[in-house]
């Protein structure tokens, strides 16, 4: 079985599959990473076919590891690096204790960050993605890992998965060499992944301060609106993947970021607008 | 027939916290979240400093003359999600 090491922030993960040309995928999505200290890795993953016949006939892909879904479908060979995408955000989903897990972009300017949640199709990836442009640094654009101890975030900055028009939007704005292969029809439509950039790559393992927290909610006429501390904490405990396991950890963890910090509800036609929404709502915070 | 007292768990086991205007409770012993709004945070604060009471007596503590229905709506509601108790 091939395997490769990949570290992305403070968190190692070990790939393996029989594939090794997914390996080599992989290793070509992650080619601008500080490489890997060799040791343990946090999560393991492995790629695997359901049997012998699916790994020769229309190859699927089933995602293996440390945690997995029961009724997780395998995916499609050609989609292959989706699937293991997929599986290091499960590793984290279900694995992470030590930190309380939302569902959002995060992105840093000045040591502190701003927390962009909502659902799948809010356009937080994709926001993520064009503040990285424009001079910020990327955490990650799926997760905010929010440590109770401390009250700071820890970065997690995967590939950026670009879903449809959004890939067209950022090819304007980055270079092809930061793209990772097309995977045309896949659950969730095209996707390419974009490689974040080298001051986010270089500072992977560097902590911010949460400073902002946004809810983006994409094709609405322009509309921003304060958001008070009770709605911001009902919508995060929604947004996140273990705040019933963490218990009074979570709680506290939660309470005190929502009343420390300015909230706000960004409904945009279009990430032109948005991200200008976004960076007014910013400047209000840092004149 | 004697009246039903309400009580509230004490301060140690239903963590407050307030949220501008609402109030999230961390209940210790089930591991539960609850978000109230008012006279909720109020209703658990005068059982929890003053012990257990019957309806009219929390009325009187929360310096209500009238309201006596309203209050055993919100008492229901209470004892639904497991914050307070009936004895």
């Amino acid at each position: 079985m091939a395997s490769t090491l990949i570290s992305v922030g403070p968190r190692r993960f070990r790939i393996g599959s029989e594939w090794s040309g997914l390996i080599a995928e992989i290793n070509s999505l992650y080619r601008s990473y500080p490489k890997a200290e060799e040791g343990p890795a946090h999560y393991s993953v492995r790629m695997e076919s359901e049997g012998l016949l699916r790994r020769f006939i229309r190859p699927q892909v089933a995602i293996r590891g440390d945690y997995t879904v029961p009724d997780a479908l395998p995916l499609p060979r050609p989609q292959g690096l989706l699937a293991s995408e997929m599986a290091m955000n499960l590793q984290v989903a279900m694995g992470e204790r030590q930190y309380l897990l939302l569902h959002a972009a995060t992105v840093e300017r000045d040591g502190r960050a701003i927390i962009l949640t909502g659902e799948s199709g809010s356009g937080k990836s994709t926001m993520a993605a064009l503040l990285m442009t424009r001079g910020w640094r990327l955490l990650g654009d799926e997760f905010a890992l929010l440590d109770p101890a401390t009250g700071l975030l820890s970065p997690f900055p995967r590939p950026i998965s670009l879903k449809n028009e959004s890939i067209a939007t950022l090819a304007k704005l980055a270079s092809e060499s930061r793209f990772g292969p097309w995977m045309r029809n896949t659950p969730k439509g095209d996707i390419r992944h974009l490689i974040p950039d080298g001051a986010s790559l270089d500072r992977m393992n560097e902590m911010a301060v949460p400073a902002l927290i946004l809810f983006p909610a994409f094709g609405h006429a322009a509309e921003a609106r304060p958001v008070g501390d009770g709605e911001a904490f009902v919508r995060l405990t929604q947004a996140s993947t273990n705040y019933t396991m963490l218990g009074e950890t979570g709680f506290e963890a939660l309470t005190r970021l929502v009343t420390h910090l300015p909230a706000q509800a960004i409904d945009y036609p279009d990430t032109e607008t948005g991200i200008a929404m976004v960076e007014s709502a910013w400047g209000d915070l840092v004149p | 027939m004697t009246q039903k007292r309400f009580a509230a768990p004490p301060v140690e086991l239903l963590i407050a916290r307030p949220l501008d205007g609402l109030v999230a409770l961390y209940h210790r012993p089930s591991g539960q979240t609850h978000v109230v709004a008012s006279p909720a945070p109020e209703i658990i604060e005068a059982l929890q400093s003053g012990g257990s009471m019957t309806a009219g007596e929390l009325l009187v503590a929360l310096g209500l003359n009238e309201g006596g229905e309203l209050l055993a709506a919100r008492l229901s509601e209470l004892l639904a999600a497991g914050l307070i108790e009936a004895q």
